[in-house]
C-alpha cells in the first residue's frame, strides 16, 4: 500500500526494538552459556595432575581466556566514548559485556581450581568478583529503574526542575520581606539550601530529615497558630504556600536525583575496582611466570 | 465645448504621474485625471510613516519623477513638488465613468457630467480601488476592513490581519509596533510561506513574532466570524481566537467591468487575469494604453518606467527599448541565431505552456528572475541527487528523464511545452533523476521562488503545474508500464482537494468508490470496533487508498482521516475502473495491495475480543505519536523510557559525530506510556524549515534526510519556522584533543559537547565565528548510520519511519 520506499526503516534498524538483555534473541547469553558449559564439562573430564590448578594446560587455557576477556570487557569504556564510524552498536557491546562478564564467574573460579589464600592471586580473584557483583547490581537497576525515572519526571527536564526551584526561591525571597527576624531566618535557611547538597546516603535514600524547607514550613505554621489569621492578606500565608510548593518541587528533583544516583552509583565501584583488578591481574601473571 | 487634449492619463499614481511628467517634458498637451483631491491615492493611503521600498533592485529607474526607497511622506512630497515644477496639468475630483469613441477622438465622461476629448488614453488606475473581499460567514455583521490608514488609531483590540502579501505584513507590523497600544495582533497566511512578500518585510515580521509582539499563523484560513471571535482552520485543526477587527489584505483585482466596457479584452476569464496588451502597452481597443498595476505591475519602479515609455510610444518613438533591455540582452546572448529580446520573450511564452497567460510585460519581469539555456543533444541538464529546486520549462527540443539510475536507457521523454524539475517546488528534495537533452533544446530555468511567485500570480500556471504533477505522481504510483496517454482520462477526472487536520475523506460503512491519492501530508486509517475508533494504519504522502470498495464492491471498510493538513488527489472511480480494465497488470498490483489491507482488517476483527485492552493501548499510543508530529515525519528518533538510563550517550555521540554540537535534546519532549519523543528532527515530509531559507541551503538527501548545507547564512528563519524546536543556532566549537589524551592526560573536555566556557576559552583568535543553523542530518554519509542509535548502551533509542512503526503488526509485539 505504501509506495514510499521502506528501505529507510531497514537502514535504521526499524522496528527491531529489543533491549540490551534481549539483544538478537539473547545471542550473547547463548555464547556465554556455551563457554561456561564447555569449561565445566572440560573441568570434569580432564584429569589434572596432581590436582586441579591454574598451572595445568587446562588452567592456562582458562586463565588466558579470562585475562583476555577482562581486558576486552574493559574496552567497553573506550567503545562508549569513541564515536567512530562503522556498523557497530553499543547495545550489542553492552549485551556481550553483560553476559561474557557473568561467564567470568565460572571461567575464573574453575581457573583457580578452588585454591584460595592470602596472596596477590586471590586478591585478583576477589577484586574481579567485586567488579562482577557491582555489575550485577547495575543490570538490576538498569532493568528496573528507568521507568520510575521516567514516571517521576513526567516530561520535565532536570533544567526545568532547577528553574522552577530558582523561581520559587525568588518569590520566597520577596514574600519573606515583611516577616519578623525569626521567621525570616527560617526562610533564609531554606533559600540557602542546595538541592544538590546532602551526603551520599541522603542522595541514595531520598530521605532528607533536616530539610530546611520542611523545618521552615513547620515552624512558620506553629508561629501562625498563635496569631490571628486575616485570610489572604497575611504574608505568612503566602510564604507558607510558597514553601509548600517548594517542598513538592524539591521532592520531585530529589526523587529524580535519587534514581539517577542509584543508576550511577555502582559505576563508582565497578570502574575503579576494574583498574585495581587489572593491576592485580598483571601482578598475578608476572609472578606466576617469574616463579615458574 | 469639451476640453481637448492629445493624451488623457487616468490615475495619478506612480505610473500615471510619470506618464504625465514625460508628456509635460515633451510638451504634449495632456491632462492627468485624479478622482480624489491629491496625487497618488494608493500611496497616500499607505500607513503613516510607512517605509516604501524600491524593488526590484536590478531594475533601472527611467522617469522624469524621482523615486527612491524612503518614507511615504518624503516620497509624496517629492512628487507633489515635481508635479508643480514640471507644470503637469492635473485635474482633481475627476472620476472617469465612461470612455467612448475611437482612437484619435475619445470622449471621456466624468462624474458630474463634464466631458473630455482626447486622442489617446493612458489607463493607470491600478487595482487598489477593487480589493478582494473576505468570503466567510459573519463578514456582514462584523468589523472587516480592507485598508488601514493609521495603525496608531487602534488601541486595546484583538486584530486579525488576513493576507500574506506586503500590505498584510505591513499592517500587522504597524499595529503591533507600539506596545503602548496594547493590541493583540495575529496575521494569517493560507499557505506555509510568504512568497509574495518582499524579503525585508518577511524578516521584519518574523523578528516581531520572535519578540512576542504578534502571532503568525501559517497554513491557516478563516472559517467563521462571530461577535468578538474568529474561528480558524489551522494545520492542526480548528482554533477559535478573540477578534474585534479583521483587516483583510488579500490583494486586489482590476475593476474588470469598467475596463471591459472601455472595449478592452482580458487574457482569460480568471478574476486575477490582466488586460491583453501589445509590447507598447496598447490594449485591444487601439488608442487606449494600460500601464501599472492594472497591467500586472504592482511595483512602483515598473510603473514609473512604463509611464515614461508609454508616452514615448504614443509620441511615435518606435525605437525605444525598455529600461531592463540590457539585462535581458545579457540573458539571451548565448542563444543560437542572433535574435532580439522581443523574439525570445515571445518564443518562450508561446512554447512553454505554463507561461502562456503572462502578458508581455509580466514575461519581461519573469525573465529578469529566470534564466534560459541552450543545451546540445546528449548534454546533462542536472544529475540525480544534485541539489537544486528550480523548475525547467522546455521551449524547444526535448529531454529524457532517466528513471533508473542503473540503466540510462530506461527514460521517460518530456517534450517541448512541458516542464520538469517540478518536484523541487513541492518538497525541496534533491533531484530524483538525471535529465538529459534528447535533442538540441532551449530550456528556461525558473528558480523556486520565481516559480512560486508565478503560481501565486498566474492561476493558469498553477493549474497547468498541478496537472503535470498529478500525472507524474500517478505514473510513479501505478507505474508498471503506463504512459501519460493511458492516464489522460484519470487525470482529467481528478481533482486536488485540500483536507483539514482531522477531517475525513471517507467514512466506514459509506457508499462510494472514488480513489484517493495522498499528495501532501498524511492520513490515518481507523476502524470502529466496539464503539471505539481503533488505529489501523498510517499512510504517508504517495500512498493511495479506496481501491477496496472499487474492486470488490460494497461499502467502505474503514474511516480515513487527515493526520495533518493534507492534499489528496481524488480520482473518479469510473475512470479508474476503465483504466484497470485496460491494464490487467495494474489490476493485479492493486489486488496485491488490497490483500495486505484485508489481512489487516481480518486480523483486527479476530483479535478484538481477545485483547481489546492492548488494542486500546496501541490506538492511544498511535494517537499520541500523530499529535507530536510523527504524522508528517519520515524518520523519527524515539526513546523507550523502559530502557533509557539517562546516560545522555546519544547526545554525546551526536556531538562527537558532528563538529562538537549535539543536534538532539534527549530529556526534552513529550512522553506517553514510556514512549518518549525527544527534541530531534523528524525529517518532515514537507519540511517547515525549508519554507523561507534565503540562500536555499536546506535540502533533502537521498535517504530522505533534511539537511542544511554550508551556504547557511545564520539568519535563523528555519529555527523559527520549525514547529518542533529542533533547530539550534550555534557556533562550531574549537576542535577537542583526542579521546586518548583525555583519558590518559585529562586534556580537553572529554566526550560530548564541550561546555560554552571551554569553547570560549579555547576559541581561535581573530574573527568572531558566525552562528549557523544546526540540525539532525540523520548522520548522512557516516557509515553505520545515526550515531544516537549506535551509541545507546541499552537499546532505548530507536529510529523509525512512521509507516513501519504505526502499523498493526506492532500489536503482537506489545502483547508479547
Amino acid at each position: 500500500m505504501a509506495t514510499r520506499q521502506l528501505s529507510r526503516s531497514a537502514l535504521a534498524g526499524g522496528t527491531n526494538h529489543e533491549g540490551f538483555l534481549r539483544h538478537r534473541n539473547f545471542r550473547w547469553l547463548k555464547i556465554a552459556g556455551g563457554l561456561c558449559l564447555v569449561s565445566i564439562v572440560a573441568y570434569l573430564l580432564i584429569d589434572q595432575k596432581p590436582h586441579p590448578n591454574g598451572g595445568s594446560a587446562y588452567g592456562y587455557t582458562l586463565g588466558t581466556i579470562g585475562a583476555l576477556l577482562i581486558l576486552w570487557l574493559t574496552m567497553l569504556g573506550l567503545r562508549k566514548r569513541a564515536m567512530t564510524r562503522g556498523r557497530w552498536s553499543l547495545k550489542a557491546w553492552t549485551s556481550a559485556h553483560v553476559y561474557l562478564g557473568l561467564s567470568l564467574i565460572i571461567v575464573a573460579t574453575l581457573h583457580t581450581g578452588f585454591h584460595f589464600g592470602w596472596n596477590v592471586h586471590t586478591l585478583a580473584y576477589v577484586l574481579m568478583m567485586i567488579v562482577i557483583l557491582s555489575g550485577m547490581y547495575g543490570i538490576t537497576v538498569y532493568a528496573a529503574l528507568p521507568r520510575f525515572l521516567s514516571n517521576n519526571r513526567e516530561e520535565t527536564t532536570q533544567t526545568q526542575m532547577l528553574d522552577t526551584l530558582r523561581s520559587l526561591d525568588r518569590q520566597l525571597h520577596d514574600a519573606a520581606q515583611p516577616l519578623d527576624a525569626g521567621a525570616a531566618e527560617l526562610v533564609r535557611r531554606s533559600l540557602e539550601d542546595n538541592p544538590f547538597g546532602g551526603g551520599l546516603w541522603q542522595r541514595l535514600s531520598g530521605n532528607y530529615p533536616k530539610c530546611p524547607t520542611r523545618i521552615a514550613q513547620l515552624e512558620l505554621r506553629r508561629m501562625a497558630r498563635g496569631m490571628r489569621s486575616s485570610v489572604g492578606a497575611d504574608p505568612l500565608e503566602k510564604v507558607d504556600m510558597l514553601l509548600e510548593r517548594k517542598e513538592s518541587a524539591l521532592t520531585l528533583i530529589r526523587q529524580h536525583l535519587r534514581y539517577k544516583a542509584l543508576l550511577e552509583v555502582w559505576l563508582y565501584i565497578h570502574i575503579p575496582v576494574t583498574f585495581a583488578l587489572i593491576a592485580a591481574l598483571a601482578a598475578h601473571i608476572i609472578s606466576v611466570f617469574f616463579y615458574w | 465645448m469639451a476640453e481637448a487634449y492629445r493624451v488623457a492619463i487616468v490615475g495619478s499614481g506612480p505610473a500615471g504621474l510619470s506618464a504625465a511628467a514625460r508628456a509635460a517634458q515633451l510638451g504634449i498637451s495632456h491632462v492627468l485625471l485624479e478622482k480624489t483631491d491629491h496625487l497618488s491615492d494608493t500611496i497616500y493611503k499607505y500607513q503613516k510613516g510607512k517605509h516604501v521600498m524600491a524593488t526590484p533592485s536590478q531594475l533601472v529607474l527611467r522617469s522624469d519623477c524621482d523615486f527612491d526607497a524612503g518614507k511615504r511622506e518624503a516620497i509624496l512630497d517629492v512628487w507633489n513638488r515635481q508635479a508643480s515644477e514640471q507644470k503637469i496639468n492635473v485635474r482633481y475630483h475627476s472620476e472617469v465613468v465612461k470612455i467612448g469613441g475611437v482612437a484619435g477622438a475619445f470622449t471621456i465622461a466624468l462624474k458630474g457630467g463634464a466631458e473630455i476629448q482626447a486622442e489617446a488614453i493612458v489607463l493607470a488606475i491600478g487595482t487598489q480601488g477593487n480589493p478582494n473581499t473576505l468570503r466567510v460567514p459573519g463578514v456582514e455583521t462584523n468589523t472587516v476592513q480592507y485598508q488601514l490608514d493609521d495603525p496608531g488609531e487602534y488601541v486595546d483590540e484583538h486584530i486579525t490581519v488576513i493576507g500574506s502579501g506586503d500590505a498584510g505584513i505591513e499592517n500587522a507590523v504597524g499595529l503591533a509596533a507600539d506596545p503602548e497600544q496594547r493590541n493583540t495582533v495575529t496575521i494569517l497566511n493560507r499557505s506555509a510561506d510568504f512568497s509574495r512578500a518582499k524579503d525585508a518585510n518577511v524578516k521584519l515580521l518574523f523578528s516581531m513574532r520572535d519578540a512576542g509582539r504578534l502571532t503568525v499563523m501559517t497554513d491557516t484560513a478563516p472559517n467563521l466570524l462571530e461577535e468578538g471571535f474568529i474561528t480558524l482552520d489551522t494545520r492542526d485543526g480548528v482554533a477559535k481566537i478573540p477578534c474585534n477587527r479583521v483587516i483583510a489584505r488579500m490583494g486586489s483585482a482590476a475593476p474588470r467591468k469598467f475596463i471591459e466596457e472601455c472595449g478592452i479584452e482580458f487574457t482569460s476569464p480568471d478574476r486575477e487575469a490582466f488586460p491583453k496588451l501589445s509590447p507598447v502597452f496598447e490594449s485591444t481597443n487601439a488608442g487606449i494604453f494600460v500601464i501599472g498595476a492594472l497591467a500586472g505591475y504592482p511595483l512602483i519602479k515598473h510603473c514609473m518606467n512604463q509611464g515614461y515609455d508609454v508616452i514615448e510610444f504614443i509620441n511615435g518613438n518606435r525605437t525605444l527599448k525598455p529600461a531592463d533591455e540590457p539585462i535581458l540582452e545579457g540573458k539571451f546572448k548565448d542563444l543560437p541565431g542572433r535574435r532580439g529580446v522581443e523574439y525570445w520573450l515571445e518564443f518562450l511564452r508561446d512554447n512553454v505552456a505554463i507561461l502562456e497567460e503572462l502578458s508581455p510585460l509580466q514575461m519581461r519581469e519573469f525573465m529578469l528572475d529566470s534564466d534560459v539555456h541552450a543545451v546540445r543533444k546528449g548534454e546533462v541538464v542536472f544529475e540525480r541527487n544534485a541539489p537544486g529546486s528550480s523548475l525547467f520549462g522546455i521551449a524547444s527540443g526535448g529531454v529524457r528523464i532517466e528513471i533508473d539510475p542503473r540503466d540510462p536507457t530506461r527514460a521517460v521523454p518530456v517534450r517541448a511545452g512541458s516542464v520538469f524539475g517540478e518536484v523541487g517546488l513541492i518538497s525541496g528534495r534533491r533531484r530524483g533523476a538525471t535529465v538529459r537533452a534528447s535533442e538540441d533544446s532551449i530550456l528556461v530555468e525558473i528558480p523556486r521562488n520565481a516559480a512560486l511567485k508565478l503560481m501565486a500570480s498566474v492561476p493558469a500556471a498553477k493549474r497547468a503545474l498541478a496537472r503535470i504533477s498529478v500525472e507524474r505522481q500517478l505514473l510513479q504510483i501505478f507505474g508498471s508500464g503506463l504512459g501519460p496517454g493511458d492516464l489522460a482520462e484519470v487525470v482529467n477526472s481528478s481533482e486536488i482537494k485540500s483536507v483539514k487536520a482531522g477531517e475525513t475523506i471517507m467514512n466506514e460503512g459509506e457508499e462510494g468508490y472514488d480513489i484517493y491519492v495522498i499528495r501532501t501530508g498524511s492520513m490515518i486509517v481507523e476502524k470502529t470496533i466496539g464503539g471505539k475508533p481503533v488505529f489501523l494504519s498510517y499512510l504517508p504522502a504517495g500512498s493511495y487508498i479506496g481501491e477496496m470498495a472499487l474492486i470488490e464492491g460494497g461499502k467502505r471498510t474503514a474511516t480515513v482521516r487527515a493526520g495533518i493538513k493534507s492534499e489528496v488527489i481524488k480520482i473518479s472511480g469510473e475512470a479508474f475502473k476503465a483504466l484497470l480494465a485496460k491494464r490487467p497488470n495494474l489490476l493485479e498490483k492493486a489486488r496485491a495491495d488490497m490483500a495486505t489491507r484485508q489481512d489487516l482488517n481480518a486480523f483486527i476483527e479476530a483479535k478484538k475480543d481477545s485483547f481489546s485492552g492492548v488494542v486500546d493501548m496501541y490506538s492511544s499510543v498511535a494517537g499520541f505519536l500523530v499529535q507530536n508530529g510523527i504524522g508528517e515525519a519520515t524518520d523519527v528518533l524515539l526513546i523507550d523510557e523502559n530502557l533509557c538510563v539517562g546516560c545522555d550517550n546519544c547526545e554525546k555521540a551526536c556531538a562527537d559525530s558532528h563538529e562538537g554540537l549535539s543536534r538532539l535534546d534527549r530529556e526534552a519532549g513529550r512522553t506517553y506510556a514510556h514512549l518518549h519523543v525527544p527534541t530531534s528532527c523528524r525529517h518532515c515530509e514537507h519540511p517547515h524549515c525549508m519554507a523561507d531559507c534565503p540562500p536555499n541551503a536546506i535540502h533533502r538527501g537521498p535517504d530522505g534526510e533534511v539537511f542544511i548545507d554550508e551556504t547557511c547564512i545564520g539568519c535563523g528563519n528555519c529555527q523559527r519556522n520549525c514547529p518542533y524546536g529542533v533547530i539550534r543556532m550555534d557556533k562550531v566549537p574549537p576542535k577537542k584533543p583526542s579521546l586518548l589524551s583525555w583519558i590518559f592526560f585529562g586534556r580537553g573536555p572529554g566526550p560530548g559537547e564541550p561546555s560554552k566556557k571551554w569553547s570560549y576559552a579555547h576559541a581561535k583568535g581573530g574573527a568572531e565565528q558566525p552562528k549557523k543553523a544546526i540540525k539532525c542530518d540523520m548522520c548522512s554519509g557516516i557509515e553505520g548510520g545515526p550515531a544516537c542509535v549506535r551509541a545507546c548502551p541499552t537499546g532505548a533509542a530507536i529510529r523509525v519511519a512512521p509507516e513501519a512503526f504505526l502499523s498493526v503488526s506492532r500489536l503482537e509485539r506489545i502483547e508479547g
